[in-house]
């Protein structure tokens, strides 16, 4: 018997009842649906945090003064004195996949404008250092090469800065603000960012030139940091290799010695957070994996009742000389029939949902190919897993008891 | 002389409850030839219907040999047997078994479905037939709830027939009906026997038995009788002598 005729049978025979057939129907939609709404939760907050991770600088690679994470005692960071201008040099001049690249002093103090303070910290860097971390100047200029070169006491300030320095709504440019003593011109202002993904206040910055801060400031001839951008996010791990091969060089390192400095790479950063969300996207696609289970013991039970009800039916078709295999098939197809269109309802449903989820709760929602795909493999899986049994049963009964079967 | 199409040798056929062994065929030995229209008659239990599905290769026998149309049927395999009922016999029961909610058609089309030669178009063509042999050509599209029983036993018999089997098996086909429509429905098969159809027809009515060609009586497992019927009563006569009904 061919496959068209028995798919025409199993679909008689479904439509011959279709309050049960949707009935059993309707845990695989529901399984389906969740899966996919589930994961597209998941996946959609994953999607958000790596933008917001992007937004600080995908391709930022940081570099720090310290040893690495295996150090017996191990120093403040910036306690530590390793890393110097000429590091900051060949990184700029020697590398191949560095797009570009600041040097980092920072500060903490109080800030002081008139009547109003405010405890924060300054970072001197260099102009590249807007690139980097995908600042950008709102009002006024970011400082000058010159401005650097001969130590300007001029700074840009972030939001929260000119919201406590300047509460009566004052033009900041201009101004002068003190900070430890010395004072400092505005002569830009950044665009607002807003909080970061781990909840760290992106507004509350004040950039000066790095020579200003090395030498007004802190008065240190080392610096305490290096930002420097990959060419590409592809390229970043070649980028901060190169960057820690040409570091050692630099500080003359032993194959034996351990770095005496860290590179890291946003990429790092990205992952492990990442790897939290995917961490909650494998529990909610469990817990709606479950439901699916369950759909699939609904179509195991009703296309068992559904074997005995017809168990006449199945006598009289092997009567007239269907095979154990014909009937097998059937009941199969119609397991299958049953979960395949209950699956492609569950994905339309699902996609409804997630959208929903979206527009009317604003979370991030991210359907992804691969999830409706495994969820309609999965659906279709239980079909043939859970109709397996009953069809079995069904092809193995005896046609003169099935046929006089009251 | 004409071709001996079923030839039995012996058969037994014994089963098993619990630990007692019920015989319900204690060695049947007899042969028909095409065109017969034999009656099987015997009070309940004297192992009709266990011939029966012998002779449909529903079941196999204990012990003994079964040729159908030259074919040694204990030899074949399940899905072999299956095969031989579909193209060479047709089954009418006694509670018609008809798919519910299914129309006339489709339920003759079914043994057609298990056959691969038949395509959909040539499978409509045969069951349009079959239903017009026996009288149903007005009623292609009624479903099985919309009929009363006669119709539904001249369905099955369409069903019977539409895949031209050597041989119609019939147990107690006109056991659920009132007697005009037995009577009518023994009129279709007494044209079908003129056509040349060879049938076996099982009944515990011997007033039936007066319509068939050859007459055997089963008593617990054993033929006490097998002889030809020289006078064939025609249904026909004995239709129209019932009463009328006034409709
Ligand atoms: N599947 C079976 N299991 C046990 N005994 C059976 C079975 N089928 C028939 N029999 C027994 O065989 C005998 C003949 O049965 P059957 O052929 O159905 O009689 P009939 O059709 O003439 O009324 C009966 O005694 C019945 O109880
Ligand atoms: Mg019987």
């Amino acid at each position: 018997m061919n496959i068209g005729n028995l798919i025409k049978i199993s679909l008689r025979a479904l439509s011959n009842n279709k309050m049960r057939a949707f009935l059993t129907m309707l845990g695989i939609i529901i399984g389906v649906a969740s899966v996919i709404t589930m994961l597209a939760i998941g996946q959609g907050s994953k999607k958000s945090i790596q933008a917001q991770i992007s937004e600080m600088g995908s391709n930022m690679i940081m570099i720090q003064p310290g040893a690495g994470m295996m150090g017996g005692v191990r120093q403040s960071s910036s306690d530590m004195q390793s890393l110097k201008l000429e590091d900051y040099y060949s990184i700029l001049n020697k590398t191949k996949y560095i797009a570009a690249c600041s040097p980092s002093v920072n500060s903490s103090g109080q800030f002081i404008c008139g009547g109003n303070n405010y405890p924060s910290s300054i970072s001197g860097v260099n102009p590249e250092y807007l690139g980097i971390r995908k600042l950008t100047v709102d009002q006024g200029n970011i400082f000058t090469r010159q401005q650097v070169a001969s130590s300007a006491k001029v700074c840009l300030v972030g939001k929260t800065i000119i919201k406590n320095l300047f509460p009566n709504g004052d033009n900041p440019l201009g101004k002068v603000i003190r900070f430890n003593k010395i004072p400092f011109t505005i002569i830009g202002t950044l665009k607002e960012k807003g909080y970061n993904s781990m909840g760290m206040d992106q507004d509350n910055i004040v950039l000066a030139p790095y020579t200003t801060i090395q030498k007004r400031v802190l008065a240190i001839t080392y610096i305490q940091g290096i930002f420097a951008s990959a060419l590409s996010e592809d390229v970043t791990t070649k980028a901060t290799s190169e960057i820690e091969t040409l570091l050692r060089e630099n500080h003359k390192l032993k194959t034996t010695d351990q770095n005496d400095f860290n590179v890291r790479s946003q990429q790092e950063l990205s992952n492990m957070l990442t790897s939290t969300t995917d961490m909650m996207t494998i529990l909610l696609a469990c817990i709606a994996g479950i439901s699916l289970l369950v759909g699939g013991i609904g179509i195991m039970n009703i296309m068992y009742v559904s074997v005995t009800e017809r168990t006449r039916e199945i006598g009289l078709r092997m009567s007239i000389g269907a095979k154990g295999s014909d009937i097998l098939s059937q009941f199969l197809i119609e397991a299958i029939l049953i979960s395949f269109t209950g699956g492609i309802i569950g994905i339309l449903i699902g996609m409804g949902a997630s959208f929903l989820i979206k527009f009317g709760i604003k979370w991030p929602i991210s359907i992804q190919p691969y999830s409706v795909f495994l969820s309609f493999l999965v659906c279709t899986i239980t079909g043939v897993f859970f109709g397996w049994y009953p069809a079995k049963k069904a092809s193995e009964l005896d046609p003169i008891e099935a046929i006089r079967y009251e | 002389m004409s071709k001996s199409i079923i030839h039995l040798e012996n058969i037994k056929r014994n089963f098993q409850v619990g630990d007692e062994t019920v015989h319900a065929l204690r060695g049947v030995s007899f042969s028909i030839s095409e065109g017969e229209f034999v009656s099987i008659m015997g009070t309940s239990g004297s192992g009709k219907s266990t011939l029966l599905n012998l002779l449909g290769c529903l079941d196999t026998p204990t012990g003994g040999e079964y040729f159908l149309d030259d074919i040694a049927v204990s030899s074949m395999n399940k899905n072999q047997r299956s095969t031989l009922r579909n193209r060479k016999i047709g089954f009418v029961f006694q509670s018609y078994n008809l798919l519910a909610k299914t129309t006339a058609l489709e339920n003759v089309e079914l043994p057609l479905q298990y056959n691969p030669d038949y395509g959909s178009k040539e499978r409509r063509i045969k069951a349009t037939e079959a239903l017009d042999a026996v009288g149903l050509s007005d009623r292609l599209y009624h479903k099985s709830n919309q009929m009363s029983g006669g119709q539904m036993q001249r369905v099955a018999i369409a069903r019977a027939l539409v895949n031209d089997p050597v041989l119609v098996l019939a147990d107690e086909a006109t056991g659920n009906l009132d007697t005009r429509t037995a009577y009518e429905i023994m009129v279709l098969f007494q044209e079908l026997h003129k056509k040349g159809r060879t049938i076996i027809f099982v009944t515990h009515n011997p007033e039936l038995a007066a319509f068939t060609s050859r007459n055997i009586v089963l008593r617990d497992g054993k033929i006490i009788k097998d002889e030809i019927n020289e006078h064939i009563e025609s249904a026909k006569k004995m239709l129209d002598a019932l009463p009328k009904q006034d409709d």
